[in-house]
């Protein structure tokens, strides 16, 4: 079981903050597929993952970052601190 | 060392610079504090962040500034939440033995903490409410370090 957070847009468009998900995904891009998969809100949220950025256990990372042992991902846009 | 201090509440930048680099070899301390602009007849910004992941990517950030300036106190105060035009959103402070490291790490600061600080900023105005887009050039400001 993983904890899945959103933030900002993609909060909006997938509707929810955070949400336990149960997966067997390997890596964060195989976690995105499952998630497209499920509800348009998810495809419309993941479809552009340029647009996307990825941390895991509250690190920056890249979207082929492994899953094993990770507690929570989260899935945000660019930052806009300062 | 240095402090950091991620909030709803406003703050007032006088008192906290009070006693700033005191006691230290300090010859220098460089201030910047970011204000929400009314441009564009924007009524209000909302600031959400990441809880937890906020402090620790600050906390890196001073940490590095730190080390790399050998700065003698350092402090970041970032709010999020909503804010009016005028308000104060976030200010740094960098205290050092000569004005160069003070500017430069304050610089650096504020290069990282707009790209690599998990804020994201929504201006709402007349037109409604947008999500305020990265820019390509915060980016590359990272580059120059």
């Amino acid at each position: 079981m993983l904890d899945v957070l959103y933030f900002a847009w993609v909060r909006e468009r997938i509707g929810e903050p955070r949400e336990r998900v149960e997966t067997q995904a390997a890596t964060v891009a195989e976690l995105v597929d499952e998630l497209r998969a499920r509800e348009a809100r998810y495809a419309l949220a993941f479809a552009d993952l340029s647009a996307l950025r990825v941390a895991v256990d509250q690190e920056l990372t890249e979207f082929d970052a492994p899953l094993s042992g990770v507690r929570e991902v989260a899935f945000f846009p660019p930052m806009t601190g300062g | 060392m240095g402090r950091v201090r991620v909030q709803r509440e406003p703050f007032d930048s006088g008192s906290e610079l009070e006693g700033f680099g005191a006691g230290g070899d300090v010859g220098a301390i460089a201030t910047f504090t970011g204000i929400v602009r009314g441009t564009g007849g924007m009524s209000r910004m909302e600031i959400e962040h990441y809880p937890g992941m906020t402090e620790a990517a600050i906390a890196k950030i001073v940490a590095e500034a730190e080390a790399r300036w050998g700065l003698e106190d350092c402090l970041v105060i970032h709010r999020h939440g909503a804010m009016a035009p005028g308000e104060r959103i976030m200010m740094v402070a960098t205290a050092s033995r000569h004005r160069a490291a003070a500017f430069e790490a304050a610089e650096y600061l504020m290069d990282y903490l707009k790209s690599r600080a998990p804020f994201w900023k929504k201006e709402f105005g007349p037109d409604g409410a947008a999500w305020v887009a990265a820019k390509d050039e915060d980016e590359d400001a990272l580059s120059r370090w």
